[in-house]
């Protein structure tokens, strides 16, 4: 008996047709469909497999290079748990702990952008601005009681975060203005302001020093608490909840509100969400100005958290909002997936570089092969398509081997 | 008797009423607004920049009014600022001004746009045949390593150029068989790009030369001395000693144009980024002019890093030595809306303002570091649209499949 005709359409999406539908938001959809958790997980494993390859071709033994990696984020900590931060192992945890603080809310800030099909690529100048402001009053305002001063700064962040992504969005929604080359460019000129801000006679330069390029110390009321280690140490700060909780914020806005409802239809299609009476223009800024809004939250919280001071010298090395890229991506766009890829980077961001003890590979190549490791995860995830035609073929296996089965 | 010279005439006339030729006139007078008062000129009388920038705004409204409206808002906006720097010219002491614009100005000028040309001719020809290119400064940045790996260990720049283009040729190789066959987005392929350009060059410099330098007396691209020029009262400072590739970028604007908008290749090009589909129907191979096309893109990228390692750096690098030009390259190539003599017009008003900030301190050091950002604050108006819009290649980032 031969296979009815019917049971080919069964395979739901082909890849011609997802590659048809336009969106970016839309496809990757479809690839979360297709894929679910097994993908990024696959994905991040190729990628550091490849990764170990480089690392074995240079004659280095990959594998005791990424056993030093996991201890020096102190992943190592759950073999042996305690909150004692006389403990390498748990003062490497807190560390890796506090760069997953601020990617959370940089991957957020892509991932919110990619579910009404904007690329914001700009998740670092967002997150410029939101230090710069979060710097300036915590500066500005010695006297102040803690609680409205900290809100005050973080509330500033958050919204200059929000006002420069709003830009890209309002140049998109106006008059067409691609997202992508707006907001790379929104981010060098965050940079060239920030250099100008902390440089020589700048008006956020340290008064007390003008011989380098430092802006001064945030007030110590506007300092967040710390509840990991100690302040002078770095120790992990209360930002670390708020990004726990902006996850669920990021959740509950997509899937529980008429505004995530509404930013998802124009991600899917903005045509049919027009048709159906949904204001695309409002959407595409609001989304925007959300997405900002998250990176520049990641700026005030790293800013009162733990670095109360900045300089010119600090902003080319930050890579925390293009990592941001990486994290939504490989987290699906989803809140938890987010979430656990922000812990990934930030184990790999830490463990790689100054949690790094081996003498296996130098802190050097280590952290170059985050990147590595960073851009293939990327580019891996973005060829959703061999993921789908992949995940297809399996499907297609199994159809047809169920149905010879049933003809049995 | 219908003359050679009567049509002549007629078509000058003509030529003159043409709102293109007016608004090249409106530029040229806005310029001259603003270099009346700079040396060797400096003209000290406020009179001077007013009676070159009102022509330039008339010939602006005149060409705005007679349907050029992108070109004639731009040199009405150019005519108004010529006259606002030249008089801001006046008012600045003569010494501090003869500090800051002298004949090397334009040599340094040229240092900085040449990076800039390379990258922004390599973004042309991609996103020409329809493939976004945002890995652009990944490509620079593998130039600017194996460009100076290659000269050290072969002992001649000829050879770090060839490894160079080479090493960028193979980057833009894994972004067109993801961005073409694969069909993933290219904007995030371009993004995975530029990381993996910056891990490769970062570990394979620390682990080939151990976390030093590259060591000193590498073989670096020459400069071009011009015998007759260099000793020149204006022109020999500015044009009697430019590195070889700075000549090299004059050349590759000069062949892309006529490659791309005088050849059948070109046409080629051209279809397979507005009309993959046409293209096709008519027998050409999308994916194959598409391919080559991005990889000849990472190979000219790589040339302008490259130049910044092996050629002005005197044979150096640094991580992440690019910093970001290969954006700025971008930028060029938008706001030159995708053509090469606009590419390199941007690449050159780009170069010129670094070029000028780098002496603005004479000024005020907090106005230089602010001018640094002029590339960017003027692609973003341009891609805004306040002064025309800029308009891509219709089929630009999108995948094709064949049928």
């Amino acid at each position: 008996m031969s296979v009815p005709p019917s049971e080919e359409p069964q395979v739901p999406v082909t890849p011609e047709q997802a590659a048809e539908s336009g969106t970016v938001a839309g496809r990757i959809a479809m690839g979360q469909r297709a894929g679910g958790v097994i993908v990024p997980v696959l994905t991040a494993l190729v990628a550091f497999l490849l990764g170990g390859f480089v690392v074995l071709a240079t004659g280095h033994n990959p594998l005791l290079a990424y056993r030093d990696i996991f201890n020096g984020a102190g992943l190592n900590w759950i073999f042996h748990p305690t909150t004692s931060t006389v403990s390498n192992a748990s003062y490497n945890l807190s560390q890796t702990l506090l760069q997953t603080t601020t990617l959370i809310l940089t991957g957020l800030a892509v991932a919110f952008a990619f579910r009404c099909g904007m690329f914001n690529i700009g998740g670092q100048g967002q997150y410029f601005v939101g230090l710069y402001v979060a710097n300036w009053i915590g500066i500005s305002f010695p006297h102040m009681a803690t609680l409205p001063h900290i809100l005050l700064g973080i509330g500033g962040a958050t919204a200059a975060g929000a006002i420069w992504a709003g830009i890209a969005g309002f140049l998109k929604a106006t008059v067409g203005a691609h997202e992508v080359i707006t907001t790379i460019m929104l981010n060098w000129i965050a940079i060239w302001i920030g250099t100008y801000f902390f440089g020589d006679g700048g008006p956020l330069q340290n008064p007390d020093n003008k011989a380098v390029p430092i802006s001064g110390d945030v007030a110590d009321n506007a300092k967040l608490p710390v509840f990991w280690g100690a302040k002078e140490l770095q120790g992990l700060h209360v930002g670390f909840f708020v990004a726990l909780a902006a996850l669920v914020v990021f959740w509950a806005l997509l899937n529980r509100t008429t505004l995530g409802y509404e930013v998802r239809a124009v991600g899917f299609n903005p045509e049919a969400a027009e048709y159906g009476g949904i204001n695309v223009r409002k959407n595409l800024i609001r989304a925007m100005a959300i997405s900002g809004a998250f990176a520049g939250l990641a700026g005030g919280l790293d800013m009162l958290g733990y670095l109360y001071h900045y300089g010119v010298s600090d902003i080319p090395v930050s890579s925390v909002g293009f990592l941001g890229i990486a994290v939504a991506l490989l987290g699906r766009n989803t809140a938890v997936g987010t979430g656990l890829a922000a812990l990934l980077f930030g184990a790999l961001l830490f463990g790689t570089t100054h949690g790094l003890q081996s003498n296996v590979i130098a802190p050097d190549l280590a952290g170059n092969l985050t990147y590595m490791i960073q851009g293939l995860i990327v580019l891996f995830v973005g060829a959703d398509l061999l993921i789908l035609s992949v995940w297809n073929a399996r499907r297609r296996v199994r159809t047809r081997t169920r149905a010879a089965e049933a003809a049995a | 008797m219908n003359t050679f010279a009567a049509r002549f005439d007629g078509s000058l006339g003509a030529r003159l009423r043409d709102p293109r030729t007016l608004g090249l006139l409106g530029i040229a007078c806005a310029i001259m607004a603003c270099l009346v008062a700079l040396p060797p000129l400096t003209g000290r009388s406020p009179l001077y920049p007013v009676l070159f920038g009102i022509p330039a705004a008339v010939l602006g409204l005149a060409t705005a009014l007679r349907g050029e409206r992108r070109l004639g808002w731009g040199v009405l906006v150019a005519g108004l600022l010529g006259i606002a720097l030249g008089v801001l010219a006046t008012h600045s002491s003569t010494s501090n001004l003869n500090l800051v614009f002298t004949a090397s100005l334009i040599a340094s000028m040229f240092v900085f746009s040449t990076p800039l040309v390379f990258g922004a001719i390599a973004g042309t020809f991609s996103e020409r045949s329809g493939v976004v290119n945002i890995g652009l400064e990944g490509m620079m940045l593998m130039g600017a390593f194996w460009g100076v790996y290659g000269a050290d260990k072969g002992h001649s720049w000829v050879v770090g150029l060839i490894v160079a283009m080479a090493a960028g040729a193979l980057l833009a190789l894994v972004h067109a068989v993801f961005a073409i066959h694969l069909r993933a987005d290219q904007i995030v392929g371009g993004t995975a790009v530029n990381f993996l350009a910056l891990g490769i060059t970062g570990y394979f410099f620390f682990q080939l030369y151990h976390g030093q330098n590259v060591p000193e007396g590498v073989s670096t691209i020459p400069d071009v001395r011009i015998p007759g020029l260099v000793h020149t009262h204006f022109f020999g400072p500015a044009f009697g000693k430019l590195n070889l590739m700075v000549w090299l970028s004059f050349a590759l604007v000069i062949v892309s144009w006529l490659v791309l908008f005088k050849t059948s290749i070109g046409l080629r090009i051209r279809a397979c980024g507005e009309h993959p589909r046409a293209a096709d129907t008519v027998g050409i191979s999308v994916y194959g002019v598409r391919y080559a096309c991005v990889i000849l893109s990472g190979a000219l990228a790589a040339l302008g890093g490259a130049y910044l390692s092996i050629g002005f750096g005197g044979g150096a690098f640094t991580d992440n030595m690019t910093a970001g030009r290969g954006f700025i390259a971008l930028a060029a190539m938008i706001f030159g809306n995708w053509r090469p003599f606009g590419a390199f017009g941007a690449a050159l008003l780009f170069g010129f303002s670094t070029a000028l900030a780098y002496r603005l301190p004479a000024y005020s050091a907090s106005a230089a570091t602010l001018f640094q950002a002029l590339p960017y604050v003027l692609t973003l108006i341009a891609v805004a649209g306040v002064i025309g819009r800029t308009t891509p290649p219709a089929a630009d980032g999108k995948p094709y499949q064949k049928q």
